[in-house]
């Protein structure tokens, strides 16, 4: 391998680093964001925004991102809406994770047992307080694996950004490639800072399940 | 002495199915009745008329002279009067024994935390779990998790107590450090409304029998009568099924 096409073009990663991560990290707290208020509309079966919510989940569920930036970036324009390509991004992801994130969370509230509802009551706790205190608590301690592979699955989604023209890892990689034709040089820095963007998110994740998930389900992973 | 619990011509419905048929009832401050029973006859879902877990179709259930209304806005309030323990003890699993046990004073009863966690403790060591405060439910065995259950209800000082067959999930040798628990709660003149399939316990612990099935209560009387000289068949039938 050639350290000096390497140290070249390392500049040229860390830029685009920053700008993948910036991204990712913005849509993924849009995805919560989104996640979190869906999630309480299917949980609490508020009409008429359940139905939007459900139909919203199976809509961007069930298309790749790539093609829903297509239509943000490009579609969008068209009828009058132009955005610039990093918020294109941003939207893009978010969407896509608050589908994923409003099922994950949905199901975490669905499966604490109604017993958990009555025994609170019987105490003469209010509704309010049995979800502050006793259903969310549990649903995050439930959910916080699926939470995570979310967070992981759309920090790699990334990748496809480089389709809007926004000049991410991908980008960066595929251009130099084009200019210099160092593929193996190119393609090493390009996994080497996907795995320092994931590794530690990932492996953070894990320590934290465990530390919340102790209480319920003890030592076992 | 007025009774600190009145039911007065009870009528509850599941989907136009009647479960509970003109149920009334009273219970004075001090004594311990005891529900018996086949099952599904109406007894678990009486008990949870009480609190208002369920909605009644028709009567009424008084505390202290007092309607309680399911939907009204003191329900919550009546609640921390009638203390409650469930067959499948429905401790808070990501909360520790100690925080079970606190969280009900502390933030409905607005009570000084260190004086829960105090009587907390105490009232753990009385059954004989002080030693477990800082563990999860999960780490306990059943009994063990039933008396926390019961002190999660006993520190809201309720003025009575509502077992639902809190035996009825565990293994026979934790039968007993439970009843052992309710029996010493009796003995120290606690106002209690039990529903129990352990015949001997019932006879033991309680001041009145009354023996429901099909929704209604078909015979009602001490406890020495009951057992030895029911006066309904039904009842009779009822007590021989438990003789091999």
């Amino acid at each position: 391998m050639d350290t000096g096409a390497l140290n070249s073009y390392l500049p040229l990663y860390v830029r685009a680093f920053f700008l993948t991560v910036r991204i990712g990290w913005t849509g993924i707290a849009l995805s919560l964001a989104i996640g979190i208020a869906g999630a309480f509309v299917l949980h609490f079966k508020v009409p008429v925004l359940s139905k939007v919510i459900k139909a919203y989940v199976e809509l961007f569920r069930n298309t790749p991102l790539l093609v829903q930036l297509f239509f943000i970036y490009f579609g969008l324009p068209k009828a009058g809406i132009a955005i610039p390509a990093e918020t294109c991004g941003i939207l893009g992801l978010g969407l896509l994770g608050g589908s994923y994130m409003t099922e994950s969370l949905r199901s975490g509230l669905d499966a604490v047992p109604v017993s958990q509802t009555e025994s609170a009551l019987a105490l003469g706790f209010t509704k309010r307080r049995i979800f502050m205190y006793v259903i969310l608590p549990q649903a995050v301690i439930s959910t916080m694996p699926a939470v995570m592979a979310n967070i992981i699955f759309l920090l790699k989604e990334t990748s496809v950004f480089s389709a809007i023209s926004l000049m991410d890892l991908m980008f960066t990689a595929k251009d130099l490639i084009g200019l210099y034709y160092d593929t193996t040089e190119c393609l090493f820095l390009l996994v080497v800072f996907y795995m320092i963007m994931l590794l530690p998110v990932s492996m953070l994740g894990s320590f934290v399940e465990k530390k919340v998930r102790f209480g319920i389900y003890g030592d076992q992973v | 002495m007025d009774p600190i619990l009145t039911v007065e011509h009870l009528h509850k419905e599941f989907d136009g199915y009647t479960v509970l048929d003109d149920v009334n009832m009273t219970v004075n401050p001090g004594e311990v009745v005891v529900i018996v029973g086949p099952s599904g006859c109406g007894k678990s879902t009486f008990l949870r008329c009480l609190n208002g877990l369920e909605k009644i179709e028709d009567g009424k259930v008084l505390l202290d002279g007092k309607i309680i209304n399911p939907t009204g806005v003191d329900i919550a309030k009546d609640r921390q009067k009638i203390g409650m323990v469930f067959q499948s003890y429905d401790l808070f699993p990501h909360k520790t024994i100690l925080q079970n046990i606190t969280l009900a004073p502390v933030k409905v009863q607005g009570r000084n935390k260190d004086e829960a966690v105090r009587e907390a403790v105490s009232l753990l060591e009385r059954v004989g779990l002080s030693n477990k405060k800082d563990q999860y439910p999960r780490q306990l065995s059943g009994g063990q998790k039933q008396r926390v259950a019961i002190v999660r209800a006993l520190i809201m000082h309720p003025e009575i107590l509502l077992f639902d067959e809190v035996t009825a999930a565990l293994d026979p040798e934790m039968v007993r450090e439970v009843l052992e628990v309710v029996l010493s709660l009796a003995k120290e003149g606690r106002t209690m409304l039990i529903v129990t399939h352990e015949m001997a316990f019932a006879r033991a612990v309680a001041d009145r029998i009354v023996f429901i099935d099909g929704g209604r209560i078909v015979e009602e009387g001490r406890p020495d009568e009951f057992f030895t000289d029911p006066r309904t068949e039904r009842a009779r039938r009822f007590l021989d099924s438990f003789e091999y």
